[in-house]
């Protein structure tokens, strides 16, 4: 949440769409100070609600600034189901301020590479912004005691917790009709129930994956996870080397 | 000053005079913000479209993109033209310009300069004429400054763009020709404000030396009575001490020029030998500025009776009504009265 690497100009924020207006801030810079260099701004798809989020898309446009936008998709604004507060469609956002726009699966190495490279390209030579919508999973709750999914992972301790104030609640006099009561209490159980669904993406990690299926060959799971860990550590260095001058906000 | 090295300059002018200064020794300073293209029309001319770059009406990616452009080698200056619309931007103020230094450890600096327009006496109400010092000095991390004369002005605007840090520069509308001209009189020879004319123009020097923040000045030297304020208030203090040596009252005025850091040593020194204050403040009285000087003095053991003469409520836009809620020369004679009254 407060990383900063000042040599890398990688910077991070506590507040939801604050990546926006910061990759705009580096975008000038390096527009102003080091031509051919860019920023790129790493957010989640609640953001988009932001309103400094749709100014920075203006800005970036009306600068020609080279930034490229990655809304990650996790369908989940802290708890929050993010199609039911959203209007219109994600991509038609960016859209409408006149940013290419693309959208990616997340997972897919490669085709978010194909998109990057594109963008990259495009911020390089001057032309401005272009917006990636990638496609994600979400590994864990926006904060450590996310409610939704405690009570997923552990309902009958978490349920026993909540369910006195919530039939207290639901039976108590004064406060809205039956039917609008049915609805509230249904409200409940689709974000418990949405919350459930989404906890099968979890098996899909990668490394839970193989730790699960060599649990009794330690020594082999010992060596691909220092296999992993050497690929991550190098990663850093190599695509600064690559990239030189990308610079990040999350 | 010596003699030979002075000139005479609006307030405006003395501002635009050192930031063309500074910018002429260094690339690295741009300005950023609405209509600066019309505001800062003479540096565009001198320093190009891209170094003094015309915002949309979008404070919170402008100031908010000042931000990391000031941490990526920049030095803006962000210009939200009255402090009042600042509002929709203070996230960019509160969460990341005055914390990124803390939050990294003392390894990365935010270098910016936010320019406004402040204060009232025109009768714009209550969206246009704020102050709002007091509110933004609460921030930890931010350094607020608000200069009364044009020498102070360009010195302090100088400091400013030197500092490491964020800078909150607040220019009053009754000092700044060009706004008052713009909001209050229109080009209009019908109306007429009361522009502290020691404040509106002065002397100032050939070049610009920069003036260390943070460090008050007693503008006029007394026994009897402290006054302290910012701004137009210094102007009111003046006045209201001229009137009260009539009656045999020495008051000294001391003029903070920066609200934070504050100049607690000067505030104490000069209550110490009168045992009497009265803060003018155009900000708003509860939880700001005069609350904040009366903390510092109690802090210090000292021991003093004190007044304040401050903007209580939200202020009209019935000019008549306004006088009435912003501090003036009477109100500061009235709290003084309060004090000699036997």
């Amino acid at each position: 949440m407060h990383l900063f690497s000042r040599e890398h100009l990688s910077a991070s924020s506590g507040i939801v769409g604050a990546s926006a207006p910061a990759a705009v801030g580096f975008g000038m810079a390096a527009q102003q100070l080091n031509p051919g260099k860019i920023s790129l701004a790493f957010f989640g798809e609640g953001a988009m609600n932001q309103g400094m989020l749709m100014e920075s898309f203006n800005l970036a446009v009306a600068w020609k600034l080279p930034v490229v936008f990655i809304c990650k998709n996790s369908k989940w604004a802290i708890t929050t189901f993010s199609k039911s507060v959203t209007g219109g469609k994600l991509l038609d956002r960016p859209r409408s301020f006149g940013i290419p726009s693309v959208a990616v699966d997340g997972n897919n190495v490669r085709a978010v590479w194909r998109a990057a490279r594109r963008a990259v390209k495009r911020a390089r030579s001057g032309k401005g912004p272009t917006f990636i919508l990638a496609k994600c999973f979400r590994p864990d709750g926006h904060f450590l005691g996310d409610p939704l999914l405690r009570i997923t992972r552990n309902p009958a301790k978490e349920i026993k917790k909540m369910a006195g104030p919530l039939i207290r609640s639901v039976t108590s006099s004064k406060g809205t009709g039956i039917t609008k009561r049915a609805g509230g209490l249904g409200r409940v159980g689709f974000l418990i129930g949405r919350t459930y669904k989404e906890q099968f993406l979890w098996p899909r990690d990668p490394l839970k994956t193989i730790r699960k299926k060599l649990k009794s060959d330690r020594e082999r799971l010992a060596r691909i996870e220092g296999l992993v860990s050497a690929e991550i550590s190098g990663l850093l260095p190599n695509s600064l080397n690559d990239s030189e001058g990308l610079s990040t906000h999350a | 000053m010596p003699k030979a090295s002075r000139r005479m300059l609006t307030f405006a002018e003395a501002i635009d005079d050192a930031l063309a200064q500074a910018m002429a020794a260094d690339d690295r300073i741009i300005i950023v913000g609405e209509d600066v293209h019309t505001i800062r029309l003479n540096l565009m001319a001198r320093f190009g479209k891209d170094r003094v770059r015309a915002a949309p009406i979008s404070e919170s990616a402008f100031v908010g993109a000042s931000v990391t452009a000031a941490m990526a080698g920049l030095r803006p200056v962000v210009e939200v033209m009255l402090v009042d619309f600042i509002g929709v931007a203070v996230d960019a103020l509160l969460n990341h310009a005055a914390k990124i230094e803390t939050f990294s450890g003392g390894k990365w600096n935010v270098p910016l300069v936010v320019r406004a327009a402040c204060g009232g006496g025109y009768g714009d109400g209550g969206q246009h004429e704020q102050s709002l010092w007091g509110w933004l000095a609460h921030i930890p991390g931010l350094t607020v400054v608000v200069p009364s004369t044009p020498a102070d002005a360009g010195r302090l605007m100088l400091a400013a763009l030197t500092h490491e840090g964020p800078v909150i520069y607040l220019e009053h509308k009754l000092l700044a020709d060009y706004w008052l001209d713009y909001m209050g009189i229109g080009g209009r020879d019908t109306v007429t404000f009361d522009v502290p004319p020691d404040g509106a123009s002065g002397l100032v020097p050939e070049t610009w030396q920069l003036l260390p923040l943070g460090k008050a000045v007693i503008r006029r030297e007394g026994s009897d009575l402290t006054v302290v304020g910012v701004g137009v208030g210094v102007h009111q203090a003046i006045a209201a001490a001229e009137l009260l040596s009539h009656k045999a009252i020495s008051a000294e005025v001391l003029d903070l020029r920066t609200v934070a850091p504050l100049d607690r040593e000067a505030i104490c020194k000069s209550v110490e030998k009168t045992g009497r204050l009265i803060v003018v403040d155009e900000d708003y009285m509860a939880y700001g500025l005069s609350g904040e000087i009366a903390a510092c003095i109690l802090e210090a053991g000292l021991s003093v009776a004190y007044g304040r003469v401050c903007t209580e409520d939200t202020i009209p836009y019935n000019h008549t009504l306004e006088k009435e809620t912003l501090p003036n020369t009477n109100r500061i004679l009235e709290a003084a009265r309060e004090f000699f009254k036997q």
